[in-house]
C-alpha cells in the first residue's frame, strides 16, 4: 500500500500564508500539549506567534512557565527570540470573553443590564454550546488585531469533536432562530404581522413553556434578547463570519489522534467532517507512537530467546507449580488478544469464595482495619499466604491475589518494595551481580537479558498493532498527510519538554 | 507509603456482608476524555447484573456510544435489553432523547397529547431544552432516577442504574446544575423536579465514579474532580484506573536495567538473537534503552497509583485491552470487576 504522505510541518509553521492551526481531536490524544509544542517551535523559527488553549488543565500554563493563564495573551518567558520571534499564550475564559463583547458594545448602563440577567449569566457560564463559541469569538478578535503572524488553537474537550464545529451555529442559530424571534416579539415595539398572526398560539405556547420553565425566566430571556439584539447585529453572523475564517486558506486545520482503534475511528471521521464544510486539512497528528532501534529482532525471535534463557536458569514455570509471573507476562504478550488471555484465565479459583459469599466492602474494610489505604495492595510475600485470617481488606486482598491481572500487578508494579520474584536461585557461575556498574543485588544477567527481549517482544508487538490501525486509516484517506510523533515516558513539564515534542513534530513520519 | 487518609463520607450502614456498593442504586461514571469511562459503565453494568440482577446503562450525551461499543444499532430512546449478564442477569439501555423526555414529563404533567407535536414542530421544545443550561440536565438526569425509582408492585424494576456521564472537567455542572435551574425557574413542577434530583443524586443510594489512567492529567483531574463534587456536597465513588498495562520486568531487572549492565547482558544474550552470533552493540543498546524508559514509565506510573490511593476512596484496576474493547472484553472487565469486588 502506498504510505501516507509525511506532514511537513515546519513548512507548514514557517509558511508566511499560515496564519491559523487549529489542533483538533477526541480527548485525551494530547491535543492541548500539541498545541503548546508548535507555538513553542514556531516562535522559536521567527514568528511572533500566540497559543490559545480552551482546556483548564493548568499543567499548560506550568509547562510554559506561567503560574495562571487568562483570558489576555502572556508573553511566554524562556522562548528564544534569536529568530525573531515571539510566544505568547492565553486560557480562554469563556464567560470574561463573553462580558467584554457586551461590555465592547452597549454603553455602560446597558452592559450592566445585560451582566445581571440572570438568563444572562447561565448563558455565559452554561450554554452547552458557549465554550465552542466564544473559542471562535475570541479566535476572531485576535484575528482581527493584525498582531499575530499565527495563532495556535486548541478545541474544547467536547462530547465529540464536532461539537467544535456545530456548537457556534447552534447558538448563532438558535438566539436567532425563529422561536425566540416570535417568543420575543412581545417586547419589542411594533411587533410583524406574522408575530400578530401567531398571536393566539403563542400565548398557549408560552404558557406551556412559562409552566415549565416559569414566569420569570421567560421574561429575563425576553429582556435579554430584546437588550442584546441590535448590539449583537445577530448571532447567526458572527457564527458565519467565524465559521468563514476557519475556511480561509490561511487556516490549517490539524487532527491529532493516538495510533489506537477508537481514536483514529474519529479522527477519520473528523477528516471527512473537515472535507464536508471545505475546512482546510493540513494534515494527521499520530501522537504516541511507539519505535525501536532494534527492528530486526522480530517479536517471536525475542520471546524464543526470552525462553531459552529463562530455561536456562530454571525460571520458566514448573509443571504442577503455580504459575509463575514470568510465565503471566508471557501470557499476556504472548498474543495480541492479551485481554482474551485475561479472560479466560480470571476463572474463578476453586477457593474463591464466589459470587454470593460475603466479602468486606473495601472501602469501609480498609478503612476499619486500621491499616489504613497502604494494605490495599498488600506486599506480595503477605499476601501469598491466604489462610491468615488478616483484617478485612486482606480478603478482598486474596481476591485481587487470585486474579491473574492482578497478581501481575501486585507482584510486579506496586510500590517499590525489591521483588520477590519466585525465580530459582541464580545458578552457580552466571554472570552478573559482580559488575563494575551494578549497584542492585538479586540481579540476575541471564534473567535480565530475557526480560529486556520480552520488553522488546511487547514493543515490536504493540508497533506491529499501530501499524495496522494506521494502515487502515490511510486505506480510507489515501491523501491525508501524517506525521508520527514518537511516546515519551513521560508527561511534559516544561519548555524543554514542549521542544522535544516540537523536534519530535517536525521529524516524526 | 501512603498515609492513611481519611475516609471521605464512608457509606453509612453498608451491610458488613456487602460489596463495595450495596445499597447504591445510581451509578454516574465519570472520567477524562479519553480514559474510558463508557467501556468502564458498560462493565459495571454487566458486573452489576451478574446472577440474575437487571441494570441500566443510560447514555446522555447522544453520542451513541453504547451501540458502539456492544456492536449493535443506534439505540432509541427506550430501554431495551443490550446484553446478557452471566448467571441470568440482563443489562438494558437507554439513550435519552432530551427532547423526547421533555415531551413525555409535559405529558405527565400537562396531559399535552397531541399539542406536543405542534410544540416540537414549532421549534417550542428544542427552545426550552437549549435555552435553560440546567433543564437539559435535569430532564437527563430526572430520566435516570426515574429509572432507579420505578417499581414492579414492591419489587424495584430495576437493581442498579449506571449513567455514563458527562467527562470530569463538566460533571460537577452536569449534577448540581439543578441548583442552578431551581434558582432560574423559581416555581412549578420544574422547580420541584430539580429539588427531587438533586435530593436523590445527593442520597446514599447514588455514587459519582471517577475514571482515570496511570497518567499525570486524567489522574490530577480525576483528584480535582473528587474535590470538586465533594464540595458540592455529592457522593464521590469509586476510582477505576482504566487500561493497565502489564509491566514487563520485576523490580530487580528494572535496577539492573538502571545499572546497564551492557557486557553481561550482551553475554547472556550471545548466541540467542543475532543469528548464532554475539549481539551486535546496537541491538543491547536498543534493548537497555527500551528498559530504561520502561523503567521510567514503571516509575511515573507508581507515583500515580500512590496519588489514586492517597484520595481514600476504594479503587480498582482495569487492564489494557490490547485491540480495543468489544464485547467479549466487556465480560471480561466485569468479571474482574465483581472479582475486586465491585459487585
Amino acid at each position: 500500500m502506498r504510505p501516507a504522505p509525511r506532514l511537513d510541518m515546519d513548512a507548514l509553521l514557517d509558511d508566511p500564508r499560515t496564519r491559523i492551526v487549529v489542533c483538533c481531536g477526541s480527548g485525551g490524544v494530547g491535543k492541548t500539549t500539541t498545541a503548546a509544542a508548535l507555538g513553542v517551535r514556531a516562535a522559536e523559527r521567527g514568528r511572533r506567534t500566540v497559543v490559545l488553549t480552551i482546556d483548564p488543565a493548568r499543567r499548560l500554563a506550568q509547562s510554559m512557565g506561567l503560574t495562571e493563564l487568562d483570558n489576555t495573551p502572556r508573553r511566554v518567558e524562556g522562548v528564544k527570540t534569536s529568530a525573531g520571534g515571539e510566544l505568547f499564550a492565553m486560557m480562554l475564559d469563556m464567560k470574561r470573553t463573553f462580558d467584554e463583547i457586551v461590555e465592547a458594545h452597549a454603553d455602560p448602563a446597558r452592559a450592566r443590564a445585560i451582566l445581571e440577567n440572570p438568563f444572562y449569566q447561565s448563558l455565559s457560564a452554561g450554554f452547552a454550546g458557549t465554550q465552542e463559541y466564544m473559542a471562535m469569538e475570541k479566535l476572531g478578535q485576535l484575528q482581527a488585531t493584525g498582531e499575530w503572524d499565527l495563532i495556535v488553537v486548541d478545541t474544547p474537550p467536547s462530547r465529540s469533536a464536532l461539537d467544535f464545529l456545530d456548537a457556534p451555529d447552534r447558538l448563532g442559530s438558535f438566539l436567532d432562530g425563529r422561536f425566540i424571534r416570535i417568543m420575543t416579539a412581545p417586547a419589542k415595539v411594533g411587533g410583524r404581522s406574522m408575530m400578530r398572526f401567531l398571536d393566539v398560539g403563542m400565548t398557549v405556547v408560552t404558557s406551556a413553556l412559562g409552566k415549565v420553565l416559569g414566569t420569570q425566566m421567560l421574561q429575563d430571556v425576553q429582556t435579554f434578547i430584546a437588550a442584546t439584539e441590535s448590539m449583537f447585529g445577530g448571532f447567526r453572523e458572527r457564527a458565519d463570519a467565524t465559521y468563514r475564517l476557519l475556511q480561509a486558506p490561511g487556516t490549517a486545520f490539524l487532527v491529532v489522534a493516538a495510533p489506537e482503534r477508537d481514536a483514529l475511528r474519529e479522527a477519520a471521521y473528523f477528516v471527512d467532517r473537515l472535507a464536508e464544510d471545505a475546512m482546510p486539512l493540513a494534515g494527521l497528528v499520530l501522537n504516541r507512537v511507539h519505535g525501536t532501534e532494534a527492528p530486526g529482532l522480530s517479536a517471536e525471535r525475542a520471546s524464543a530467546a526470552a525462553e531459552a534463557l529463562e530455561e536456562a536458569v530454571g525460571a520458566g514455570p514448573e509443571p504442577g507449580s503455580e504459575k509463575s509471573s514470568s510465565a503471566v507476562v508471557d501470557k499476556a504478550i504472548a498474543s495480541t488478544g492479551a485481554d482474551r488471555e485475561f479472560s479466560s484465565e480470571s476463572a474463578v479459583p476453586e477457593d474463591d469464595p464466589g459470587p454470593g459469599t460475603p466479602r468486606k466492602p473495601s472501602g469501609e474494610g480498609v478503612n476499619d482495619d486500621g491499616a489504613g489505604q497502604t494494605s490495599k495492595r498488600m506486599p506480595p510475600g503477605s499476601a501469598t499466604s491466604p489462610e491468615d485470617p488478616g483484617p478485612a481488606s486482606e480478603d478482598r486482598e486474596q481476591h485481587l491475589q487470585q486474579s491473574q491481572f492482578s497478581q501481575l500487578q501486585n507482584t510486579r508494579q506496586d510500590s517499590g518494595r525489591p521483588e520477590a520474584r519466585p525465580t530459582a536461585p541464580r545458578p552457580e557461575g552466571a554472570p552478573g551481580g559482580d559488575s563494575p556498574d551494578d549497584g542492585s543485588p538479586g540481579y540476575d544477567a541471564g534473567l535480565l537479558a530475557a526480560g529486556l527481549l520480552r520488553l522488546h517482544a511487547e514493543r515490536m508487538q504493540v508497533m506491529d498493532r499501530e501499524r495496522r490501525t494506521r494502515e487502515r486509516f490511510t486505506a480510507m484517506h489515501p491523501d491525508v498527510a501524517v506525521v508520527a510523533v514518537p511516546a515519551l515516558p513521560g508527561d511534559v513539564h516544561d519548555l524543554d519538554g514542549l521542544r522535544a515534542i516540537g523536534d519530535r513534530l517536525a521529524e516524526g513520519g | 507509603m501512603a498515609p492513611a487518609a481519611p475516609q471521605a463520607a464512608a457509606r453509612d450502614a453498608a451491610p458488613a456482608d456487602g460489596t463495595d456498593w450495596e445499597g447504591v442504586r445510581l451509578h454516574v461514571v465519570t472520567g477524562k476524555g479519553g480514559t474510558g469511562k463508557t467501556t468502564v459503565a458498560a462493565a459495571l453494568a454487566l458486573a452489576l447484573a451478574e446472577d440474575g440482577r437487571r441494570t441500566l446503562l443510560v447514555e446522555v450525551e447522544g453520542r451513541q456510544g453504547l451501540a458502539q461499543l456492544f456492536d449493535t444499532d443506534p439505540l432509541p430512546h427506550e430501554e431495551r435489553k443490550i446484553a446478557a449478564a452471566p448467571g441470568g442477569g440482563e443489562v438494558l439501555a437507554l439513550a435519552i432523547d432530551v427532547e423526547q423526555a421533555l415531551l413525555e414529563y409535559l405529558e405527565m404533567f400537562y396531559r399535552v397529547g397531541r399539542a406536543g407535536k405542534a410544540l416540537r414542530k414549532l421549534g417550542a421544545i428544542d427552545f426550552a431544552t437549549t435555552i435553560a443550561p440546567g433543564l437539559r440536565d435535569v430532564l437527563l438526569t430526572g430520566r435516570a432516577i426515574e429509572a432507579v425509582k420505578r417499581k414492579t408492585g414492591d419489587v424495584p424494576v430495576y437493581d442498579a442504574v449506571v449513567m455514563d456521564a458527562p467527562p470530569t472537567g463538566r460533571i460537577t455542572r452536569f449534577l448540581n446544575v439543578n441548583t442552578e435551574l431551581a434558582g432560574l425557574a423559581r416555581f412549578g413542577p420544574i422547580h420541584n423536579q430539580a429539588q427531587s434530583v438533586m435530593r436523590q443524586l445527593k442520597s446514599p443510594q447514588t455514587a459519582v465514579h471517577l475514571v482515570t489512567l496511570l497518567e499525570e492529567m486524567p489522574t490530577q483531574e480525576t483528584v480535582d474532580g473528587a474535590a470538586e463534587l465533594t464540595a458540592a456536597g455529592l457522593p464521590v465513588g469509586g476510582v477505576f484506573v482504566n487500561m493497565v498495562r502489564p509491566s514487563l520486568l520485576d523490580e530487580a531487572a528494572l535496577e539492573a536495567a538502571a545499572g546497564g549492565h551492557r557486557a553481561d547482558v550482551a553475554t547472556a544474550l550471545d548466541g540467542l538473537v543475532g543469528g548464532g552470533d554475539a549481539p551486535s552493540d546496537e541491538l543491547v543498546d536498543a534493548l537497555l534503552d527500551q528498559a530504561r524508559e520502561h523503567a521510567q514509565r514503571v516509575v511515573l506510573e507508581r507515583e500515580q497509583r500512590s496519588a489514586v490511593r492517597e484520595m481514600g476512596r476504594p479503587w480498582y484496576e482495569l487492564p489494557l485491552l490490547a485491540d480495543g474493547v468489544d464485547t467479549g472484553g466487556l465480560y471480561a472487565l466485569a468479571t474482574e470487576l465483581r472479582r475486586q469486588g465491585v459487585a
